[in-house]
C-alpha cells in the first residue's frame, strides 16, 4: 500500500460525493454527498500525515478531528436548514425551491 | 429756388391728401386742400418767375441720391426750366380754381372729404411729374396720377358705368405705360442713367447712340415713351378711355381729363424731345396727332352727351398739340397745351355748371334755352367755345395758328388734316351751343344759375381763355425751345376760314330745326357708335383677354394639379420618413431594439442565477477545476 492508493481512494470518494451533490435533488442526499467529500478530504489529511517525514507530530489527526467536529456542527446547521426549508416549502426537492430566481 | 422750396410744391398737396384722408368733414377737408394748393400755387408762381428768365437750354437741377446698387446710382431729383416752370404755374393755377369750384360742386356729396383727398393726391402726382428730373421719378408720379384718375373717375362707384369707366381708363393707359416702362428700361440699359439733366451727364444731354434690331436706339426709346404718351393723352388708338372717363365728377373731368393729366403725355414728349429729335421720330408724333385730331373731332359730331362731346374735343385738341410738337417743336405744342388747359377747363367747369343747373342732366337733347336762366355760365361757356374753335384773337386762335403754320412749313398733308379737324371742331361746338343755349328748355326741371363759388372760377378762366393767348404768345415762343414757323398768308386764311366756316356750317345745319325731336343730321350711326372703337377693342383686346382668361384658367388648373401632386408627394415622403425612419429605424431598431438587446443581455446574465442549488455547485466545481488547471499550468 503506498500513498497513491490512498490518494486515489480519496479522489474517488470526493468524486462520488461531488457527483452526488451535483445530480441529486434531495437536499438531504446532497448534504450526505457533501459529508462524503469532506471525508475524502479527511482521508487525504490522514494519508499525507501517515506518509510524512515525522508522523509523531500528529498534525493530520488534529486537522481531521477538527474537520469532523466542524462537519458535525455543519450537519446540525444544514439539517436544521433543511427542516426549516421543508416547513416552508413542504418539500426538500431542490428543483422546486427556486424562489431566489424570481 | 432751393431744393426744399421746389420739393414743397408737390409735397404740400401730398400732405393735404394725407390730412384730408383722415378728415370726415367735407368743408374742412376742402379748406385744407385749397390752402395747400394756394401755397403750392404761390411757390409755383415764384418758381415760374425764376425759370421764365432763364435761357431755354439752362436747367436748374437738384439731384438727391436715392438708390445705389454697386457702382450704379439712381438719383431722384427735380429740374426747373422754362418748360416745366410754365407747366407748374398752369397746373397749380387751374388746379386752385378747380379746387375752389369743387368745394361748391361737391358740397352735397357724402364723401366730399375723400374727394378732396384724391384731388390733392392727384395734384401732388401731377406736380411731381412736372418737376421730375428723372425718368423713374416721372414714371412714379405718372402712375400716381393714373391711380388718382382711376379713383376719381369711379368716384361714384355705385354707378356701374362709373366703376367700369375707371377700370377702362386704368387698363387702357396701362397698355401705353407698358411701352413707357420698357422705354425707360431700354434707356437705362443703353445709357446707364435715367436722370434727364445732370451737368452734361444726363440722358437728354448725352443721348443714347447705337443700333438695336437695326434701328436707332433713340428712335426705339422715343417711340416707346411716345406709347406711354399715347395712352395718357388719349391718342388714337388708345383714346377710348377718355370719353368714358366723363363718368367722374365734372371738376375731375376739368382738372384731370382736360387740363392737366391728359396733357402729361404731351408734356412727356416735350420733356424728352431731344430723344425724338435724335431718333427722327417726330413725324410719327405729328401723324398720330393729326389722325387723332381728325377722327376724334369727327366722332364728336355725333354725340349727345354734353361732357362726351367735350371729351372727344379734348382728344382732338391733344392730337393737335402732338402735331405742334411734331412739326414745330416744344414751344408751339406747349403753347397750345397752356391755352387749351385754360379754355378746356373753362368749358368743363361750364358744363359742370350747366349740368348742375339742369339737375344732373347731361343729354343736350333735354337742354336748350339756358341762356336766360344761366347768364354768367352761358357767357363764360361761349368764351370757351370761341377759344376752342380758334375764333380770331382768342387764345386758341394764336396757339392753333402756330401749329398750322408749323405744319404748313414742314408737313403739308398734316396741315390739311389739322385744318379739317379745326373745321369739324367749329361745327360740333356750334351744334352743341345751339342745342344748349337758345330756344326753350326741353328738360323736366327748371334750370337755375350756379352759386358764386362756381361762377367766379368760370369768369376768371373765361378772361384767361380770351386774353391769355395774345398776351403770352411772344413770351412763350421766345422762352421755350423750338422755332416758330413763318406765317404764310394761306395759313392765316385757312385758319380763319375753318373757324368761321365751321361756325357758319353748324349754324346752317341746325338753324330752325326742332332739336331733340327729329333726327339729328350729324348723329348718324357710325358717329353715335364712336366709329366702333369700343367694338373693335371688344373684338380684339377683349377676345384676347377672354383667351388669356381661358389660358389662365387652364394654367391655374395645371398649377392646382401640380400643387396636388407635390402635396401628395410630400405626404408620401413624409409618411415614408415617419414609417421607415421614425417608426422602423428609430423606434423599432434603435429604441426598441436597444431595449430588447439590453433585456436579452440581462436575461443572459441572470441565467446563472437560476436558484437551482446543485447548479451553483456545479459552477463552483467547474471554477475550482479551472482554477486547479490554471495553477497547474502556470507551474
Amino acid at each position: 500500500m503506498t500513498l497513491h492508493h490512498y490518494l486515489i481512494l480519496a479522489a474517488v470518494l470526493f468524486c462520488v460525493g461531488l457527483m452526488g451533490a451535483f445530480t441529486r435533488r434531495n437536499a438531504i442526499v446532497v448534504l450526505f454527498s457533501v459529508e462524503i467529500m469532506l471525508n475524502a478530504a479527511n482521508l487525504n489529511f490522514i494519508a499525507f500525515w501517515r506518509y510524512s517525514d515525522n508522523p509523531e507530530l500528529l498534525h493530520g489527526p488534529m486537522f481531521t478531528l477538527f474537520a469532523i467536529a466542524v462537519a458535525a456542527a455543519e450537519v446540525a446547521v444544514g439539517l436544521a436548514l433543511v427542516i426549516a426549508v421543508y416547513r416552508h416549502f413542504k418539500t426538500v426537492d431542490l428543483e422546486s425551491i427556486n424562489t431566489l430566481r424570481e | 429756388m432751393t431744393t426744399t422750396t421746389l420739393a414743397l410744391i408737390p409735397l404740400l398737396p401730398l400732405l393735404a391728401a394725407i390730412l384730408t384722408c383722415m378728415l370726415k368733414d367735407g368743408r374742412r377737408a376742402a379748406g385744407v386742400a385749397i390752402a395747400a394748393m394756394l401755397a403750392s400755387c404761390g411757390l409755383a408762381l415764384a418758381a415760374f418767375n425764376e425759370a421764365w428768365g432763364m435761357a431755354a437750354d439752362v436747367h436748374t437741377t437738384f439731384n438727391i441720391p436715392w438708390l445705389t446698387v454697386g457702382d450704379t446710382a439712381i438719383p431722384l431729383g427735380f429740374v426747373l426750366d422754362p418748360l416745366n416752370g410754365a407747366m407748374l404755374a398752369m397746373v397749380t393755377f387751374i388746379g386752385l380754381l378747380i379746387f375752389i369750384y369743387s368745394s361748391g360742386y361737391m358740397k352735397d356729396d357724402q364723401r366730399m372729404a375723400r374727394f378732396f383727398c384724391y384731388l390733392s393726391l392727384f395734384a401732388a402726382g401731377m406736380l411731381g411729374l412736372v418737376l421730375a428730373n428723372s425718368l423713374l421719378l416721372l414714371f412714379m408720379c405718372w402712375e400716381i396720377v393714373g391711380v388718382a384718375s382711376y379713383l376719381l373717375i369711379s368716384f361714384w362707384f355705385h354707378k356701374p358705368e362709373a366703376a367700369a369707366a375707371g377700370k377702362k381708363a386704368f387698363i387702357i393707359t396701362r397698355i401705353g405705360d407698358m411701352g413707357f416702362l420698357i422705354g425707360i428700361l431700354l434707356a437705362f440699359k443703353t445709357t446707364g442713367t435715367l436722370t434727364l439733366y445732370d451737368d452734361g451727364q444726363g440722358l437728354l444731354e448725352t443721348l443714347p447712340t447705337g443700333m438695336i434690331w437695326g434701328v436707332e436706339v433713340a428712335a426705339v426709346i422715343s417711340l416707346l415713351l411716345f406709347m406711354g404718351a399715347v395712352g395718357k393723352s388719349g391718342q388714337l388708338p388708345l383714346h377710348v378711355w377718355l370719353p368714358d372717363a366723363m363718368e367722374g365728377p365734372t371738376p375731375v373731368s376739368a382738372l384731370i381729363h382736360a387740363a392737366t393729366m391728359v396733357a402729361a403725355g404731351v408734356f412727356l414728349v416735350a420733356r424728352t424731345i431731344p430723344l425724338f429729335e435724335a431718333g427722327g421720330t417726330l413725324p410719327v408724333v405729328a401723324w398720330v396727332g393729326a389722325i387723332t385730331a381728325l377722327v376724334a373731332a369727327f366722332i364728336a359730331l355725333g354725340q349727345y352727351d354734353l361732357k362726351r362731346i367735350l371729351a372727344y374735343s379734348t382728344v382732338s385738341q391733344l392730337g393737335l398739340m402732338m402735331v405742334g410738337l411734331g412739326v414745330a417743336g416744344v414751344s408751339v405744342g406747349m403753347f397750345h397745351l397752356l391755352t387749351h388747359a385754360f379754355f378746356k377747363a373753362l368749358l368743363f367747369l361750364g358744363a359742370g355748371s350747366i349740368i348742375h343747373g339742369c339737375h344732373e342732366e347731361q343729354d343736350i337733347r333735354k337742354m336748350g334755352g339756358l341762356a336766360k336762366p344761366m347768364p354768367v355760365t352761358t357767357i363764360a361757356y361761349l368764351c370757351g367755345t370761341l377759344a376752342l374753335v380758334a375764333f380770331p384773337f382768342t387764345s386758341g386762335f394764336f396757339s392753333k395758328d402756330e401749329i398750322l403754320a408749323g405744319a404748313w412749313a414742314t408737313n403739308q398733308p398734316v396741315f390739311w388734316i389739322a385744318a379739317a379737324a379745326s373745321l369739324l371742331t367749329a361745327v360740333y361746338m356750334t351744334r352743341q351751343c345751339i342745342y344748349v343755349f337758345p330756344g326753350t328748355h326741353r328738360g323736366a326741371h327748371t334750370p337755375h344759375e350756379s352759386p358764386c363759388i362756381m361762377t367766379v372760377p368760370l369768369v376768371i378762366l373765361a378772361l384767361f381763355a380770351l386774353g391769355l393767348g395774345g398776351l403770352v404768345k411772344d413770351s412763350v415762343l421766345a422762352n421755350l425751345p423750338g422755332e416758330a414757323a413763318q406765317h404764310e398768308t394761306i395759313v392765316i386764311v385757312v385758319s380763319i376760314a375753318v373757324a368761321l366756316g365751321g361756325i357758319a356750317l353748324g349754324w346752317l345745319i341746325y338753324r330752325g330745326r326742332a332739336l331733340g325731336q327729329e333726327n339729328d343730321p350729324l348723329a348718324v350711326t357710325p358717329l353715335e357708335r364712336k366709329l366702333w372703337f369700343d367694338e373693335l377693342y371688344a373684338a380684339t383686346v377683349g377676345r384676347l383677354w377672354s383667351l388669356a382668361i381661358i389660358i389662365a384658367e387652364q394654367l391655374n388648373e395645371l398649377l392646382h394639379f401640380i400643387r396636388d401632386l407635390l402635396v401628395t408627394l410630400a405626404n408620401k415622403i413624409g409618411t415614408g420618413f415617419a414609417v421607415g425612419g421614425d417608426r422602423k429605424l428609430i423606434d423599432k431598431l434603435a429604441f426598441d431594439g436597444m431595449c430588447n438587446q439590453l433585456r436579452s443581455a440581462g436575461h443572459a446574465v441572470t441565467r446563472p442565477q437560476h436558484g437551482f442549488l446543485p447548479g451553483y455547485l456545479r459552477l463552483i466545481a467547474v471554477g475550482a477545476v479551472a482554477l486547479g488547471v490554471l495553477v497547474f499550468w502556470i507551474k
